[in-house]
């Protein structure tokens, strides 16, 4: 069940990647960042937290032995 | 000249760091291809990083954000942060299974158990030389622009302009990369990459800090592109929307890049992917906004009422005109420049080494009697290849200069098209060598089609009438920008799903070694 719930979080992470709202806006946060570059940034940073998440909760702990040929 | 000497002493402190890291060198295949299999999670992220973020990241990036404003960072960054790790997590570690359980130093080997075909690695071998070699191309380019851009009126009256000729930086980048290569293998690289990656990251921030001083703060910049160029600010009127959702096809290459299948070999463990896996979006967060920013802000940077970067310059310069007008230090510029040129040749490396390891492995010793070659003799077939190739390639690289960023997103889409390949041949038991192969011709042979069609690298992206003729290019509704990289995967997709289905299945033994 977690691995499912982290793979829909990929998913949706993906999808809210296409941030068509943002497109013309011009608006500029914290004096000098451009909206549509912040969110994009806050994607990375989400991102990250998102695979931190996968290796705790999805991770697939047979590798080792396998690659033992165990 | 204080340029040119700070460059000459960090291209110097590499080559001590080659020598240095062929001291714990064994003269083994296994050693020189793999570093014997033994790198953990810090040297394996810096490398896997350093590999990725090309003269594309901080030379690329910056020029094309100069051309097309801030949606640059989402068509590539954001996205590569999300699908390159989930690669790393859903190919890179079960091909580092497969190499650890039964032997594997390429991936031809791999694709040629997995296929039970011997031509599967003729087929493939010319597609991924060809494919590396506009990767290689760019770093060249680059590196040749940056210290011609870098080091202008340090030489009067020896060169032209007084700087170091693009052909002579870029001999000079090419013999510096071949030669910490020959000393240490992957080892070498793996160590120059870790350390290049260090220098690339702290001298980009750096770089950020005091260009964005120069201009008078990050705000003030920010504001002269509002006031000049602000359509670079959003993204509607040089990016289409499909054209930004295609693109998210496009980080799927790193799947199929040989180098990063080398290092993901070099692994000691699978748990040394946890840490690539997890810190590469936020790493290149760190390298491409700066970068992307800094492209935006040298479309509209004035000073005293004078364009910095003046209208017109070519995309690649960008970063090191500015470097260069803004910053009043030679020390700090030739450090600046020498971060550059890290990033550059740690890609360089690893591309080099991956070529050399797949003609030694796949071609001499595949068809060779390989007892009768000792392992010096084979290391020594690989550094032969890699001088062959690199000479090819700096030979093309002398040719009419091209933009750096489309010629990348080409090299891109030609591996991210070969993705499917190698999902299918992890996760899909039924795929058989027929649909490999159908899969491979189909996505080379439409690669080529579509590059053809686009003067050789000279755009990336198409209006869909140009890719499908029976839509008729005055209707408006279907004129939406298209990158080719969509029906590629979705054709070459379909030739192995049909190829596979209409061929017998693999043996039960294949599908035992690879499926569980």
């Amino acid at each position: 069940m977690k691995k499912k719930i982290i793979w829909g979080a990929v998913i949706l992470l993906a999808i809210l990647h296409k941030d068509f709202w943002w497109w013309d806006d011009t608006t500029i946060v914290f004096d000098f960042l451009p909206i549509g570059l912040a969110y994009h940034a806050g994607i990375s940073i989400c991102a990250s937290i998102l695979w931190a998440l996968a290796v705790v909760y999805a991770w697939p702990d047979d590798l080792e032995a396998e690659a033992e040929g165990e | 000249m204080t340029v040119l000497i700070v460059i000459a002493c960090y291209l110097l402190l590499l080559l001590s760091l080659g020598v240095l890291s062929a001291r714990f060198a064994k003269q083994t295949t296994s050693d020189f291809f793999l570093a014997g299999r033994s790198i953990g999670p810090f040297l394996l992220f810096m490398s896997l990083f350093g590999t990725t973020m090309t003269a594309f990241a901080l030379v690329g990036s910056s020029g094309e954000a100069y051309e097309r404003g801030i949606g640059v960072y989402g068509l590539m960054a954001s996205a590569s942060g999300i699908i390159h790790s989930a690669v790393f997590f859903l190919v890179g570690m079960k091909l580092w299974v497969f190499g650890k359980k039964y032997g594997y130093t390429t991936q031809i080997q791999y694709f040629r158990d997995r296929f039970e075909s011997d031509s599967i690695g003729l087929v493939l071998f010319p597609v991924l030389v060809l494919l590396v070699l506009p990767y290689l191309l760019i770093g060249l380019l680059a590196s040749g622009a940056s210290i011609f851009a870098l080091t202008k009126g340090a030489l009067p009256g020896v060169f032209a302009a007084g700087a170091v000729p693009p052909w002579l930086g870029t001999l000079v980048i090419c013999c510096v990369v071949v030669t910490y290569i020959f000393y240490g293998g992957i080892r070498g690289a793996a160590w120059a990459n870790a350390f290049q990656t260090c220098v690339f990251i702290i001298l980009g921030i750096v770089a950020f800090y005091m260009i964005s001083d120069a201009l008078g703060g990050a705000a003030k910049a920010t504001q002269m592109v509002l006031a000049h160029k602000p359509d670079l600010l959003a993204r509607s009127a040089h990016i289409s929307k499909f054209e930004f959702a295609t693109y998210m096809l496009i980080p799927l290459s790193v799947g199929m890049f040989p180098h990063l299948f080398q290092h993901w070999l070099t692994a000691k463990s699978a748990k040394s992917f946890r840490l690539s896996i997890i810190a590469h979006p936020v790493f290149i967060m760190l390298v491409w906004v700066p970068c992307v920013l800094i492209g935006v802000w040298a479309s509209s940077a004035m000073i005293d009422g004078t364009l910095v970067v003046p209208d017109h310059s070519r995309a690649n310069q960008v970063l090191t005109i500015l470097i260069r007008k803004l910053l009043d230090s030679p020390v700090l510029t030739g450090l600046l420049g020498a971060g550059i040129l890290a990033a550059i040749m740690s890609s360089l490396d690893s591309q080099f080494l991956c070529l050399g390891t797949i003609f030694t492995n796949d071609i001499v010793l595949h068809y060779a009697d390989e007892s009768k070659i000792s392992n010096v003799q084979k290391v020594w077939i690989a550094r032969g290849f890699i001088i062959a190739i690199v000479a090819v390639t700096y030979v093309i690289s002398l040719f009419k200069p091209v933009r750096v960023f489309p010629l990348a997103v080409w090299c891109f889409t030609g591996f991210s098209s070969l993705f499917p390949l190698v999902f299918a041949s992890i996760y899909w038991k039924r795929t058989t060598k027929v649909g490999a192969i159908a899969s491979v011709v189909t996505a080379i042979g439409m690669w080529l089609f579509f590059l053809s069609k686009a003067n050789w690298g000279a755009k990336s992206s198409f209006l869909l009438p140009e890719i499908l003729p029976f839509i008729s290019a005055s209707s408006e509704s279907m004129n939406i920008t298209i990158m080719p990289v969509l029906p590629i995967i979705i054709c070459s997709t379909l030739a192995l799903i049909i190829g596979s289905l209409m061929s017998s299945p693999p043996s039960e033994k294949t599908v035992a070694k690879f499926f569980k």
